[in-house]
């Protein structure tokens, strides 16, 4: 559902000489638009810790140097631009459902999986709600944890799904509400759909400990949940694939066919490709085929078939052993940039007098931050700062630089003192 | 144990890529693939655009572009440079600052993401019920794409005359008449597709003051720009005309054929609207659309197309390479019909080289159809639609007789 904002100027009569007199301007995306907001302003001291996209310490945009190594690669082979199959390219496919489950997984070796490329995170959600919705009869909920990506309710509104939250934040630890979440799910009707972030949980930066994990998997099982995992930040994490990948995998050992979805946009900098995948975790490979079949169905309507660039450079890191190699020191290089500067902020805040207790932003994981800063503070960075950030307080790490993070911690002190 | 997925069904597949499938199969060293819809070169191989390849290495070579998320609407400089192509550079429309446009992933997504817009803010909001109209026949996929979005009534309306091998204008226009005021119809700016028969200019000012009159909505399907004859102007001449008769329009466009870009999905959506205001207010819409689909569109294929439409000498060899398309299609239709008619293959055949772009309704009945597959591994769809791009010099000869032994022995 969209505000109704009424827009100002336009005379009546035009309205009526048009189709879309009826059309209400809509609001700027929270997230997108914060971007466009910062590309609006002036100050030179501007810092965008909008959207979630990885800078160096320069400030700058990062080409991963796997990517440049493959993108020659790839324009050496001279190859055609015939259509892919509507499930996307083999050679990526196969290889992104290796980098999430394990290359020695079982469901691999069954072939138990479906496993389709999609237009990156957003398109393999939409794929994903869309599926559930045709076929998942038995219940509309799908359950956030609260807060979630603010794309993820629309997304699933959308398709047709019911939003419904549980708690994962809390606000007075700036932690996991580990007892709350529990409790929640505790009460979640039977066959439920649950989202559970990966890794590095947007927009807290909250995640559980393996333990934790393991008892939200047991009681899921016994709550007998349909899990939907977000996996897009793999690698970002911890700097480490596997590492970053232990929920997935713990869940499907248990026994838990899990639909996923994940994408490179992040940990190969592939943004603009728009490279991601979409997994159905099914009982064998026969009822695997069928899901396929339909999956070919919704998608064939929405854009016929995904596109190839991203897919194929994503394909040709994972797929060639020294490419790999320097693409898990680069995915390592840019969780640990970001390691540091949560490091430096919170040293920076100390200095600067703050009293508050800042651990939590060296205890939160993955590219986001939640500072706990409240509106009207967010509000107060931005006009006086010109610090660009999400109203519910979260800043992009990414964004965060040696040479700005005193300014920074400034900013953010004087709204909080 | 119970699967939450234990009743989904095995979905039949897309008889298209079914077809490409089975050829693929196929043993037979004569095999012909004339299904599909990409263009091939007379050696049957696919083809990349020469400036494409030149366009790539600009792309290469420039150390200052990156990976970064386009805007949700796509690439500013693809998008105004897509719609101008449809429109025409000095299209009046533009000037006056009504015209906008969204990036989309091919043909498909810009037709789904009008899709969508119409169904939420045509004629009403969330009216399921507002008929959309799908020539017949037509793509197969715009039954699907409109269906998806939430429309209830995808109907379709007449179009293809089967015996006269000709478009069906009374009954065309019978429908136009007929339908219900508001009503949606998808109409093929060049080079229909299946059927390659394209009304006239008069035929089209027909068409036009019906809907006009009619309040019917016009969404226009652009898959084929440059490539039915050879020319960018006269295979948009509808599209523009129509703009003349000041509709609020949507134009679908695609450049996968036109610029061989089928896998990079490269695709406009081009919006016409009464003034800026309203197009401001339709493209805030269109983008809450886009970020539950996609996001935002791939960056690849609309800079490759930027590049080329925006730097004259680019422009200039791009129209030329799908002239070169354009060319060989009619060179084989002209081929194809001159060898039926020296072998004398009961019918005409006038339609082969009076239809247009790189389809031909062959008029194969699909027992015919069949014959052909099963017995002579020439694959065509089952409607008789055939891709004359399929066609080379080398295997022409021995399509043409196949034809001619399919139309004696199978009836």
């Amino acid at each position: 559902c969209v505000l109704l904002v009424t827009s100002a100027a336009a005379p009546s009569s035009q309205r009526c000489l048009s189709w879309w007199g009826g059309v209400q301007m809509g609001p700027p995306d929270p997230i997108l638009g914060v971007s466009e907001a910062f590309k609006r302003d002036t100050s030179p001291k501007k810092m965008n810790l909008g959207v979630g996209a990885y800078r160096d310490d320069h400030g700058k945009p990062f080409v991963l140097d796997c990517v440049r190594k493959a993108e020659a690669l790839i324009a050496s082979k001279q190859l055609d631009k015939e259509y892919l199959a509507i499930g996307g390219l083999g050679d990526f496919t196969k290889s992104c459902a290796q980098l999430a489950l394990g290359a020695d997984s079982e469901v691999l070796k069954s072939g138990r999986n479906i496993t389709v490329q999609t237009i990156s995170g957003t398109g393999s959600l939409c794929i994903g709600a869309n599926f559930l919705s045709r076929f998942h009869s038995a219940s509309r909920d799908v359950y956030l944890p609260k807060p979630s990506w603010g794309n993820h309710t629309p997304i699933f509104r959308d398709a047709g799904m019911q939003l419904k939250a549980y708690r994962y934040y809390d606000p007075s630890t700036c932690g996991f509400d580990f007892n709350g979440a529990l409790d929640d799910i505790s009460k979640m009707p039977e066959k439920s759909v649950i989202m559970l972030h990966a890794c590095a949980h947007n927009p807290t930066g909250v995640d559980p400990k393996p333990e934790q994990w393991k008892e939200i998997a047991d009681l899921v099982k016994k709550r007998d949940l349909l899990v939907f995992f977000d996996m897009a930040y793999q690698g970002f994490a911890s700097g480490d694939i596997d590492r970053d990948a232990w929920a997935v995998r713990h869940f499907i050992e248990q026994g838990h066919k899990i639909v996923l979805s994940q994408s490179f946009a992040k940990n190969m900098g592939l943004y603009g490709e728009r490279v991601g995948g979409f997994t159905v975790v099914c009982n064998d490979a026969e009822e695997a085929k069928r899901v396929e079949s339909q999956l070919k169905i919704l998608i064939r309507p929405m854009y016929s078939n995904p596109p190839m660039n991203g897919a194929r450079i994503a394909a040709t890191i994972l797929n060639t052993p020294d490419l790999y190699k320097i693409w898990l020191e680069e995915v390592h290089g840019m969780a640990n940039r970001i390691i540091k500067m949560r490091e430096q902020l919170a040293a920076n805040l100390k200095n600067e007098g703050s009293t508050l207790d800042w651990q939590h932003v060296i205890d939160q994981i993955g590219m986001f931050c939640f500072t706990g800063l409240k509106p009207e503070q967010v509000e107060r960075l931005t006009k006086e700062f010109s610090v660009y950030m999400t109203k519910d307080g979260r800043i992009s790490m990414a964004g965060v630089t040696s040479s700005n993070v005193g300014y920074l911690a400034h900013g953010i002190h004087a709204v909080t003192k | 144990i119970m699967s939450l997925f234990g009743e989904v069904p095995q979905a039949t597949p897309v008889a298209v890529f079914k077809l490409s499938n089975d050829f693929k199969e196929d043993a037979n060293p004569k095999k012909v693939n004339l299904g599909v819809g990409a263009y091939r070169t007379d050696e049957g191989q696919p083809w990349v655009l020469p400036v494409v390849k030149k366009v790539e290495k600009i792309i290469v070579a420039d150390n200052s572009l990156n990976h970064e998320y386009l805007a949700i609407l796509g690439l500013p400089e693809f998008r105004s440079s897509a719609s101008k192509i449809a429109l025409g550079e000095d299209s009046p429309a533009i000037q006056e600052n009504r015209v906008g446009a969204v990036q989309c992933l091919g043909g498909t997504g810009a037709l789904k993401m009008g899709a969508e817009f119409l169904r939420r803010w045509y004629n009403g909001n969330d009216n399921t019920k507002t008929p959309v109209y799908v020539s017949a026949p037509t793509w197969e996929n715009h039954n699907a794409v409109f269906a998806n979005a939430g429309f209830e009534d995808v109907r379709p309306y007449k179009y293809w005359d089967a015996e006269k091998r000709g478009l069906d204008l009374d009954g065309f226009l019978g429908d136009l008449e007929s339908a219900p005021k508001h009503s949606i119809f998808v109409l093929h700016a060049c080079a229909h597709n299946p059927t390659g028969t394209d009304p006239t200019h008069v035929e089209w000012m027909q068409v036009a003051e019906v809907m006009k009159r009619r309040k019917l909505f016009v969404f226009f399907d652009s898959a084929y720009q440059g490539f039915a004859s050879g020319c960018l102007d006269k295979d948009a001449w509808a599209v523009r005309y129509f703009v003349t008769q000041g509709f609020e329009m949507f134009c679908a466009q695609s450049f996968s054929k036109n610029f061989g870009l089928y896998n990079e999905r490269v695709g406009n959506l081009t919006i016409v609207a009464r003034d800026s205001d309203n197009l401001k207010r339709v493209l805030s819409q269109m983008e809450k659309i886009v970020r539950v689909t996609w996001s935002n569109p791939p960056s690849q294929g609309a800079r490759l197309v930027a590049i080329t439409l925006n730097t004259p000498e680019l422009f200039a060899e791009w129209k030329d390479n799908v002239k070169t398309m354009a060319d060989r299609v009619l060179l084989m239709r002209a081929s194809l019909q001159a060898k039926l008619q020296a072998l004398e293959t009961p019918g005409t055949w006038d339609h082969i080289t009076q239809q247009i772009g790189m389809f031909s309704f062959t008029g194969l009945n699909p027992k015919q159809v069949e014959y052909m597959i099963k017995e002579r591994s020439i694959y065509l769809m089952a409607s008789g639609r055939i891709n004359m791009c399929g066609l080379t010099t080398k295997n022409i000869d021995y399509v043409a007789e196949s034809i001619h032994e399919t139309v004696v022995n199978v009836q």
